[in-house]
């Protein structure tokens, strides 16, 4: 059962709408019911090959010697891919929009960093010979002590897990273990609320499980280029990963896909392109590398595991004066996404309510699992999780119906939030109470009277306060993980320069443009491009307003950077450069 | 090793093909005949995505060898439509938003024919039994129920 | 040995694309002769209904026909950049991409129309069903059909659009964690109802009552697609899924779909769900997006369920049987707590 509750902001909509907002059919559904949607391997190839790669038996092992000979020599088999195949061998995703360092292969070269990690990829004329002809890679290992707590890999003298960051965790900003939040004094909140509540939360590592499994075909095409059918979750992204790695101009690229079962953010790492492209351009055949099951769900990489300690001061009445978070983001043997995973956490710290005093430690540690990424919710789910049970059990402790709890805390137009910016367009306390009403919660007539629109940003609501800042955490020093703060910044401090929000016209009755006027502007931008921010490093290029189409991969080769085969920077996040 | 020459109807259609003695059926359907209507999801009948009828029973394409569908009939979710009209299944999915990505949509609609083929009037639990086997991991399986249950009672209704 | 109902609430916001900008899609329309249009995108449909929400969002802002438009996403030759399909970027970003080519597509097509009409193109009107006639004077009108003909073989116009919308970069500062996070918020609060069984520790999910604010509803039912799916998928990872059941232990984990645990057909819970709409002001339409944030209350509000039947709290995800009848024990059997309405 599904309702619209048009009463809700009805002043804020224009529902005088042609076709949006009407529940009209899905123009792939013809397609779905009749077996005739596209998948990236429902494509049939004339002398289609097979690619199977071999796979690390240890959580963490050197690797001492690899003797493919007999393996070569099975049936069917075309080619063996080995480390040294592969033209550019280290990667990270994010090294697209230039955040982070390359630190992942495509195949082992001398360590394997967790169980399942490919170290040789068999290109053979069926599925079954290359799996045979698996069996015959012989590869001899010292194994090595691995670590698989977070906590644990973050003490000094734990097993390295990641050459590129020997410390076992991301590095931020080249100076912090963690990414910091700091609004207020949470400290001084903490001693002057009546009750303290200090909780451990932990959030398993969880499988994608889309029912297509994770794969690529890949074949020459005319023209001296490949085509790829691909069941990536972005095109262009997984199109630059790939041309990156195999090392070819972008456009020798021909990328298709679009129709993708399932994929739950597990489809976006590029973990089968590039080896398919690989092996194409040097069997020059068609190259198809799926995931079996198995793989999927044991290497095709999860969400990642969190730990998350939530610390929160609350007065008897209910209010919330101060809340602190510490969380450890499990990134598995390589970074993939999760540093950014962090910093979007960050974001969402306290959750979507106003707490005077605000701070959290948000760390990426490295341990010898299968790399983690992107799922569903990525960098909130887990997080939420922790902050709506903390909310139910400090309701619990002062005595307040959850719901009226909520309300009395939520968040408000207005509201300055921990990042510094001021909350617009917000709809919790509606929320709570549409669904306290639907499932008959009783609610405090005071709740019941409260407003997302009305009380917020009054007073100290819409301030930014004096904030205590630290030195804590700094780059291979662990003994500054307890420093003292140092520094009172004073309130209203902002040091990050504010990018225009983009509004879209007419957005005040939410509509896209007057209907019946005619836009036909050239020469004009075709969305209002705000000023754009100066970047922290000169080495990026400012977003450039909108001017003729650029030809897509739109963004300009970094200036001063070496130029890199298919390496298309769309930005620069934190002018943390790769290297 | 020496391939065994294998006949079958496929749709309607007569299909020959040569087959090792271990070759599944989802192989030989996908990569043998170019009909991609079923799908791989596990190799193992955990999924369903594979399912088709053979002789009118739901099999699973991935564990049935290809040698012992000799003679057989085998319909998959590219035979289901009459031309170009749709199967009241088909309409029923399309109606009832029974379909996300779209990729166990092949399978679960084989399962539900064999259901309704068996049973014209099911119950909610019958349906629920019928595409047990089948995983979905978008739409929650409500609207998937609700199409196979509106599909039988549109048939109900045309043959009254 | 009894089984124990109970009542558990959760409400969250939801970040809507990239937090940090940087974050760009692209989108081309052109149209046949005949007055047909074709959106090309790079955006991937995972299910999640790329195609049909962009195809709305170009029939209204074009102000035509939906049978008249069709979206092809399939081709990095022929659809221009766009980041992906992740962060609930895809209707928000692609969406005003494909308003602003709609647009200038639009502005060609009233050009040429006027030009026929001998009128002044500010004066033209759209009825969406495949005509353009002068505001308040709709016997002065033409045909989209004939528009696009006179554009492509009498006038040599081109009736297409291009678009981009860019959430520009933002950088962090790495003292106070200050940003701007340039995106919309979407909302919810959801309430689950559950049956624990102090024998077994099996919790089972008995219904689950929800309000979302997510923007307009650009298409409701694929809204109710995407909150039923979502709310399964939550379940699923409050009460079953795992492949390292005793993290950070990596072993006896699942390999395959025979032991990684899902909630069947035969495990769903009835749903009742309500949308608000407050548009957002920098979405397409005022939309925002619902694909990821719907899973997310359904952890901690099953959770709060759990704790409120039996009087245990399970912290770590996924709530399984074992863990709930450990809690059980250890606070000496079952302590239900206030029973909240219903």
């Amino acid at each position: 059962m599904l309702d619209i509750r048009k009463d809700f902001f009805a002043n804020e909509r224009d529902d005088n709408l042609n076709v949006v907002g009407k529940g009209v059919q899905r123009q792939d559904m013809p397609g779905h019911v009749t077996g005739r949607s596209p998948f990236f391997d429902d494509h049939a190839f004339e002398g289609l090959l097979h690619l199977k790669v071999v796979r690390s038996p240890h959580h963490h092992a050197r690797i001492r010697s690899i003797d493919v000979s007999a393996a070569e020599r099975a049936p069917g088999v075309k080619r063996i891919l080995r480390a040294a195949d592969v033209p550019v061998n280290k990667n990270t995703l994010l090294s697209l929009i230039n955040f982070g360092k390359d630190d992942e292969p495509s195949l082992a070269v001398d360590k394997v960093h967790y169980k399942g990690e490919p170290v040789v990829a068999i290109i053979a004329d069926s599925e079954a010979a290359a799996m045979a002809a698996r069996k015959l890679v012989r590869i001899d290992y010292e194994t090595l002590p691995a670590v698989f707590d977070v906590e644990e890999a973050l003490k000094p003298g734990a097993p390295v897990v990641n050459d590129t960051y020997p410390n076992n965790y991301f590095e931020y900003h080249d100076k912090f273990d963690h990414q910091k939040l700091r609004f207020g004094d949470t400290e001084k909140a903490f001693k002057s609320a009546d009750i303290v509540l200090e909780e451990r939360y932990q959030m398993s590592p969880i499988e994608h499980a889309p029912t297509e499994t994770n794969g690529s075909i890949a074949a020459p095409e005319q023209d001296n280029r490949f085509v790829v059918h691909s069941c990536a979750q972005g095109l262009f992204f997984s199109l630059g990963t790939a041309a990156k790695i195999v090392g070819l101009e972008s456009n020798r690229l021909h990328f298709i896909g679009g129709t993708v079962g399932g994929g739950f953010g597990g489809k976006v790492d590029s973990i089968t392109e590039p080896l398919a492209i690989l092996g194409a351009m040097m069997t020059g055949r068609p190259v198809r590398y799926v995931l079996d099951r198995e793989e999927e769900m044991l290497y095709g990489s999860p969400r990642g595991a969190e730990r998350i300690y939530v610390k929160d001061g609350v007065m008897r009445d209910g209010r919330i004066v101060a809340r602190h978070v510490r969380s450890y983001f499990d990134a598995g043997a390589y970074t993939r996404l999760s540093s950014y995973a962090a910093v979007k956490c960050t974001a969402h710290i306290p959750g979507p309510y106003w707490i005077p005093n605000a701070a959290s430690d948000i760390y990426v540690a490295y341990t010898n699992r299968c790399p983690s990424t992107a799922m569903r919710g990525f960098g909130i789910t887990a997080v939420d999780f922790a902050l709506e049970v903390q909310m139910d059990k400090l309701a619990h402790a002062v005595n307040m119906d959850p719901m009226d709890f909520r309300i009395l805390n939520a968040y408000r137009d207005g509201d300055m939030k921990p990042h510094r910016r001021v909350a617009k367009n917000t709809a919790l306390i509606e929320c709570v109470q549409v669904a306290a009403e639907k499932a008959r919660w009783p609610i405090s007539d005071s709740a019941k009277r409260q407003s997302s629109l009305a009380g917020g940003g009054e007073g100290e609501r819409g301030q930014i306060p004096a904030t205590l800042i630290d030195q804590r955490g700094q780059i291979g020093r662990p003994e500054t993980r307890n420093a003292p703060s140092t520094q009172t910044l004073p309130a209203g401090t902002t040091r990050i320069a504010l990018t225009k929000q983009p509004e879209l016209e007419g957005s005040r009755d939410s509509r896209a443009a007057a209907p019946n006027v005619p836009r036909y502007e050239p020469a004009q931008p075709a969305v209002q491009a705000p000023a754009p921010l100066a970047p922290a490093t000169p080495a990026s290029p400012p977003p450039q307003p909108y001017a003729a189409p650029p030809s897509p991969p739109a963004a300009a080769p970094t200036p001063g950077a070496t130029p890199q085969h298919g390496a298309m920077r769309f930005s620069s996040v934190f002018g943390t450069r790769r290297r | 090793m020496a391939k065994i020459p294998v006949q079958f109807r496929l749709n309607n259609s007569d299909r020959a093909t040569f087959a090792e003695a271990a070759d599944n059926l989802l192989t030989t359907l996908r990569r043998g005949l170019n009909e991609f209507g079923p799908k791989y999801g596990c190799g193992q009948g955990a999924c369903g995505v594979c399912t088709v009828l053979i002789d009118g029973e739901p099999q699973l394409a991935c564990l049935t060898l290809t040698v012992a569908c000799e003679g057989r009939h085998v319909e998959t979710v590219s035979g289901m439509a009459d031309g170009p009209n749709m199967h009241p299944l088909q309409n029923a999915f399309m109606d009832n938003f029974a379909a996300q990505c779209g990729f166990c949509t092949p399978g679960m609609l084989m399962a539900a024919r064999a259901l309704l083929d068996r049973n014209p009037n099911p119950t909610r639990e019958d349906v629920v039994e019928a595409i047990a086997g089948n995983i979905c991991r978008c739409t929650g399986y409500e609207p998937i129920i609700a199409a196979i249950l509106a599909a039988a009672g549109a048939r109900g209704e045309k043959r009254a | 040995m009894a089984r124990y109902k109970g009542r558990g609430m959760a409400s969250i916001n939801y970040p809507i694309g990239m937090n940090l900008g940087g974050d760009p899609s692209q989108a081309l329309i052109h149209s046949n002769p005949d007055g047909k249009f074709t959106v090309a995108l790079s955006a991937i449909d995972l299910g999640q209904g790329m195609k049909q929400v962009t195809r709305q969002v170009a029939a209204e802002t074009l102000g035509v026909p939906i049978e008249d438009v069709y979206v092809d996403t399939a081709d990095s030759d022929t659809g221009p950049h766009d980041m992906g399909s992740f962060a609930s970027r895809g209707t928000h970003r692609m969406g005003n991409a494909v308003i602003a080519a709609a647009r200038e597509a639009r502005g060609v097509l009233l050009e040429a129309a006027a030009e026929e009409l001998e009128v002044n193109a500010a004066d033209l009107v759209t009825d969406g069903r495949g005509n353009i006639h002068v505001r308040g004077a709709p016997s002065r009108s033409i045909t989209v059909r004939a528009t696009a003909q006179a554009a492509q073989f009498k006038q040599g116009k081109t009736i297409a659009g291009r678009g981009i919308f860019l959430v520009p970069l933002s950088a962090v500062d790495a003292e106070t964690g200050e940003m701007n996070p340039n995106t919309a918020f979407a909302h919810a609060c959801l309430v689950a109802d559950v049956e624990v069984d102090d024998e077994t520790g099996e919790v089972t999910l008995l219904g689950i009552t929800s309000a979302y604010e997510l923007g307009r509803a650009l298409n409701p039912k694929m809204v109710e697609q995407q909150l039923v799916g979502g709310a399964w998928m939550g379940q699923s990872h409050a009460l079953y899924e795992t492949p390292e059941p005793y993290y950070p232990n990596p072993d006896h984990g699942p390999r395959d779909f025979n032991e990684y645990l899902m909630p069947g057909p035969g495990d769903i819970a009835p749903y009742s769900v309500s949308v608000l709409e407050r548009p957002a002001p920098d979405g397409p339409f005022g939309g925002k997006g619902p694909g990821e944030m719907c899973a997310n209350p359904v952890l901690p509000a099953v959770a709060n369920a759990v704790f409120n039947a039996v009087g245990v709290r399970v912290d770590e995800l996924p709530i399984t049987p074992e863990k709930v009848l450990r809690g059980i024990r250890a606070i000496g059997g079952a302590n239900p707590q206030t029973r909240r309405g219903g």
